[in-house]
């Protein structure tokens, strides 16, 4: 098997805190992906999966600093590069695609211009070129008229239109990974299956790999092939999608999984997760989902609880369920 | 048992464009409309019956907000009425009556920053003679506690809640209100998975326990099939196809119902995907298509379907869907002569 492109290890990113001390948002992530692979990355606010991607990029600006760990990248090590390495393949290897197009797409400048620049950032290329390779990005995410379009302005598109040319701009240089940021969830349902399935094609057809972010684990199930589970900074569960969701280990998985109301039947009772996520700057010492768990015993609340490996599966528990409950 | 309890007749609602100087000068001296008018709810019928839940769904911009305000009483129909047990839900432009409450998808805009839940949720039921005021506190109490607060957060402000915590004072000060008509728009959209099944049950309970009858407003489909007795499916301002919540979402009459169902993500234990999108985009709501404004993007489009919109009419017992292909879907012995299979 050929090396992973990005290989994360023991990844930890801390933000300190008024008053002394540090939140940990990212506390010991390590995972890897295969060229072509779809990761999901699921979790829900305040879990760390986008600051988690956001370290990956070195995006991580004061008072959030990555505190430690490895990240490599095509081989390269990333923690502790310089601001020039890291902006030389920012974009060019790694890439990002956030929720709100709206933000990252500049309102005063045409698609093509705002293109044209990211094009430049890597490689001087001329303008009737350019032009060319941006109207090819643009139709290969199911942009219509391409061409036409690159004399568009943002507002000129319709919501999933404009994530479809944050994606192209994000694909110009075909990095070998993407970090795709919730880039669905601010769309129709319909138009999200659209993206979706287009993504997919791409991952297969050009070997790009993905790390889709999401807090919806129906949709990163029918797209990744695998899933990292995160709670409160820690991955609590990964491993292939198909037996994470069939037989999870982690009660934390089990009852996301048990709370969709696809998981009952209609008119009866969702099961519920009780109480509500803990803040990342008061964690409890030990397991920081023991508060809410129905597994949790005295050893649970004493120390955080290390890895358990098992094949292709890992977990972060010390009373896991059943592997084929 | 299928009376109408609260009854929508021929209701639309348009939104004028706002004009600046120079266009409305230029409008005056008759020159061709530069803006037209948004038509966000166009010519909807439907009624709730009492203590049933409906549910509302359709994608951004299909008007069923607008709808749901309508119903509540905040907006007022261009054209069109609704009424509640008889009575007109508004009057004059203004709410006619407490018995219909909302609950909205933000709660953090729902609730004055300035103003401690106790007080937010004591002022409509004191304002209306619900409640005196020297048992308001008292009565609050019981409301945050039936919703699962603990009473003494009364005294907090709005920034001391989690989002979950404020949809609930947000709930509370809805039910303060005693209304026999609630109005849930997205209620869980903006929560957590784990805390959105929280939201979604404690609604469920007080639905059976208050003997409430609700519209339920989501773009989630599998949201609006756990909680609804019937639904409603709408497309740029119309409702497509409305019939009990279990049959349409098994088996539905109209194409974009299908369609919605199927493009919607469900969990998948074998890791194949389970969405299949509509090809295509929303058509603009500034200049929808003559006829079905689902054509365009519809494989069972025919020249018919182009000429005008179809009726929403009944195609089986109770159920209603507004296509004229709609016997291909459930397929019932055709109208006319069809070549399709079943889809």
């Amino acid at each position: 098997m050929s090396p992973p492109v990005l290989d994360v290890v023991d990844l930890t990113t801390e933000f300190a805190l008024r008053g002394g001390g540090a939140a940990r948002a990212v506390d010991g992530v390590s995972f890897s992906l295969a060229r072509g692979e779809i990761v999901g990355l699921v979790g829900e606010s305040g879990s760390g999966k986008s600051v988690t991607g956001f370290s990956l990029m070195g995006l991580i600006d004061p008072p959030g600093r990555v505190a430690g760990g490895s990240v490599r990248l095509n081989g390269a090590e990333l923690a502790g590069m310089d601001a020039e390495g890291l902006r030389a393949r920012r974009g060019r290897e790694i890439a990002m695609i956030f929720q709100d197009p709206v933000a990252t797409l500049n309102p005063l400048l045409t698609v093509g211009a705002q293109m044209r620049m990211a094009l430049a950032a890597h490689a001087r290329t001329p303008r009737r070129a350019a032009d060319d390779r941006c109207a090819a990005a643009l139709a290969r995410v199911g942009i219509p008229a391409a061409r036409d379009r690159l004399a568009a302005y943002p507002h000129e598109f319709s919501g999933g239109m404009r994530q479809r040319v944050a994606i192209a701009i994000a694909l110009l240089h075909a990095p070998s990974v993407v970090i795709a940021d919730e880039p669905t969830t601010a769309l129709d349902v319909s138009v999200q299956a659209q993206i979706l399935v287009e993504m997919r094609a791409l991952a297969a057809e050009t070997g790009l790999s993905l790390i889709w972010i999401s807090h919806d684990l129906a949709v990163v199930s029918g797209f990744a092939s695998r899933i990292l589970v995160m709670y409160a900074g820690r991955v609590v569960e990964q491993g292939p999608a198909e037996a994470v969701l069939r037989a999870p280990r982690h009660p934390y998985t089990r009852g996301l999984i048990d709370s969709l109301p696809a998981a009952a039947k209609p008119g009866e009772p969702l099961r519920q997760i009780p109480g509500g996520a803990p803040s990342l700057g008061a964690l409890p010492p030990g397991c920081a989902f023991a508060p809410r768990c129905p597994r949790a015993a005295g050893a649970c609340r004493a120390a955080p609880p290390v890895e358990t490996r098992e094949g292709a599966r890992a977990w972060r528990c010390l009373f896991p369920l059943e592997a084929g409950a | 048992m299928s009376e109408a309890f609260l009854s929508v007749e021929a209701v639309s609602k348009t939104f004028a464009p706002r004009l600046s100087l120079g266009e409305r000068i230029a409008a005056a001296l008759g020159a061709p409309p530069a803006k037209r008018p948004l038509q966000a709810v166009r010519e909807v019928s439907l009624e709730i019956r009492r203590g049933e839940t409906l549910g509302l769904v359709g994608e951004s911009g299909c008007g069923k907000s607008t709808l749901g305000r309508m119903i509540a009483g905040i907006a007022a129909p261009s054209a069109g009425a609704v009424s509640l047990d008889g009575d007109p839900v508004m009057r004059g432009g203004r709410k006619a009556t407490t018995r219909v409450q909302t609950v909205f998808q933000d709660p953090f805009a729902s609730l004055d920053p300035r103003m401690k839940v106790g007080d937010a949720i004591a002022e409509g039921p004191v304002a209306h003679g619900l409640v005196a005021k020297p048992q308001a506190r008292a009565y609050v109490a019981g409301w945050l506690d039936r919703c699962g607060l603990d009473p003494a957060m009364a005294d907090r402000w709005p920034h001391q809640f989690s989002g979950g915590q404020r949809q609930r004072v947000a709930i509370a000060r809805a039910l303060a209100m005693q209304p026999d008509l609630l109005v849930c728009d997205e209620p869980v959209a903006s929560l957590d998975v784990s805390i959105q099944a929280q939201i979604l049950n404690l609604l469920m309970d007080l639905r059976r326990d208050l003997g409430l009858t609700c519209l339920f407003v989501s773009h989630d489909i599998s949201i609006v099939r756990h909680v609804s007795d019937r639904v409603a499916v709408m497309y740029l301002g119309r409702i497509v196809e409305l019939g009990p919540a279990a049959s349409v979402l098994a088996r539905p009459a109209h194409p974009y119902s299908l369609g919605l169902l199927e493009s919607a993500p469900r969990l998948s234990l074998d890791g194949r995907s389970t969405f299949r999108p509509i090809p295509g985009d929303v058509p603009s709501p500034l200049a929808p298509p003559p006829g079905c404004a689902f054509a365009p993007r519809c494989s069972l489009a025919q020249d018919a379907c182009r000429a005008a919109p179809p009726p929403l009419s009944e195609v089986a017992p109770e159920r209603f869907s507004a296509c004229l292909r709609a016997d291909v879907l459930t397929g019932r012995p055709p109208g006319q002569a069809s070549h399709m299979s079943g889809a």
